[in-house]
């Protein structure tokens, strides 16, 4: 992924201005900064959902200008919803995104047993589940539709800490297979734990914060880049 | 896009069956305005003369609470949204949402004319059922199509409850006048034949064809940001 002082418009009003970020296959970028910055903003730019208006950007080798529509069968976003039907189980649910790219039932059962929703859960209306229980849900939906960038929005939001680790261990499988993840969150302790690089976001701009260089998670606190 | 509109589709009808809206809701209230409606034209012999027309009514009016709630499932958890990330073709998306919406207003207009025919005695003539038949496939297809359109136009604007009926309404009023004429043909009343009613139909044939072709072309761009 690669912007080039990006700037995308919502309504009359600039939500990033000027950008400048790559990010290379299977890194963990943590976005930080605060509310409004821009964040879900560049989230959605990569998502092929917010146009560009000005400068270059690529996602996956598709140009954001050109053809994101190639773009947003390889992308997964998971933003502040959950995009989850409330009277269809678990199960239909995750078969039902699955299916949208072709997935087969076997790699639907799979995405099912990743975010430990096979057993109990598996018929429960979406409805009926806590608000943890349905970001696993959601997450089981990426899962099942094969991404290869994953985007999310605040992904531990409403987890307990199981559902956290889980969280954590199916991201790191993730970008073991191959997947690149993009994570904007404000629990810089958490999320910091298990990105390989941290960026903020500050009025629609991106600066290099930190980088690990060695396991996931030696970030320093200082903010210097590493 | 007939792959995704399938799966649309199916979504939908699942969902309706599971929270069982159209029976529940839908198809009592649309009941109750025929009702409503006899009281308020009182005279046996009026209420016969309009009684297609009423019908038609209704099945408006229970539109316009189907579409609310076909795209109110979507916007919920932030579906539109979701499908739009995902790349599902916009185009299948409009027709399964189409096809399912079309199935519960088949099962309402079934209960609307049984209605029709007890409450206001309507006859159901053999000479007539063909046409009949194909003016409510025909006004239950364009219907199903004009309010998945503008369904999906109102589901991102703030205030799409009181938006669609002002934008749905004046566009359906072809269907209204042509499946009103039609049904008179087929049903007989205040002396129609048969012969009359088969224009209409194609008034409502146009209507499809418009629809189904603007629809899928348009329904992408109207569900993007």
């Amino acid at each position: 992924m690669q912007l080039s002082n990006a700037v995308a418009v919502l309504g009359q009003f600039p939500v990033l201005a000027g950008a400048d970020l790559t990010v290379h296959r299977g890194e963990i970028v943590l976005l930080q900064g605060p509310n409004g910055a821009g964040k879900t903003s560049l989230l959605r730019l990569f998502a092929g959902l917010l146009p560009l208006a000005r400068g270059e950007g690529t996602v996956l080798g598709c140009d954001l200008r050109t053809n994101r529509e190639s773009i947003r069968r390889r992308v997964g976003l998971l933003g502040h919803a959950n995009g989850l039907y409330a009277d269809l189980t678990v199960t239909e649910n995750v078969r039902f995104w699955g299916a949208t790219v072709g997935a087969s039932s076997a790699e639907v059962d799979a995405a099912m047993v990743r975010m430990g929703l096979a057993q109990r859960l598996a018929k429960v209306p979406v409805g009926k589940l806590s608000a943890g229980q349905k970001r696993r849900t959601a997450l089981a939906c990426l899962v099942a539709r094969r991404a290869e960038l994953w985007l999310l929005d605040e992904p531990h939001a409403g987890l307990d800490a199981t559902g956290r680790d889980e969280l954590d261990a199916t991201l790191r499988e993730a970008t073991a297979m191959g997947a690149t993840i993009i994570v904007a969150s404000h629990e810089l302790e958490r999320a910091g734990a298990l990105a390989t690089r941290l960026v903020e976001v500050v009025g629609g701009q991106i600066r290099e914060k930190a980088r690990s260089v060695g396991p996931l998670g030696a970030f320093g606190t200082t903010g210097e880049t590493v | 896009m007939f792959r995704t509109a399938r799966l649309v589709a199916a979504k939908d009808l699942r969902i309706e069956l599971r929270s069982r809206v159209v029976t529940n809701q839908v198809l009592p209230f649309a009941a109750i305005v025929m009702v409503m409606f006899a009281f308020a034209l009182n005279t046996d012999a009026v209420v016969e003369r309009v009684a297609p027309g009423l019908v038609w009514l209704a099945t408006l009016f229970s539109l316009l609470i189907l579409v609310q709630r076909s795209f109110a499932i979507e916007t919920a958890d932030g579906a539109t949204d979701a499908m739009r990330a995902a790349g599902v073709d916009p185009a299948g998306i409009f027709l399964g949402k189409a096809l399912a919406l079309a199935a519960e207003l088949a099962v309402l207009e079934i209960v609307l004319l049984a209605t029709a025919v007890v409450l206001y005695r309507q006859d159901l003539r053999a000479s007539g059922v063909v046409l009949l038949v194909t003016t409510f496939l025909a006004a239950t297809i364009g219907l199903a199509l004009v309010g998945t359109l503008y369904g999906g136009l109102a589901a991102g604007v703030r205030g799409r409850e009181t938006l669609l009926p002002l934008l749905l309404l004046p566009v359906v009023a072809p269907v209204l006048i042509g499946a009103t004429r039609a049904t008179e043909a087929a049903l007989g009343t205040a002396g129609a034949v048969v012969a009359d009613g088969w224009p209409w139909l194609g008034l409502l044939g146009v209507f499809v064809a418009l629809f189904s072709v603007g629809g899928t072309l348009a329904f992408g761009p109207l569900i993007e940001e």
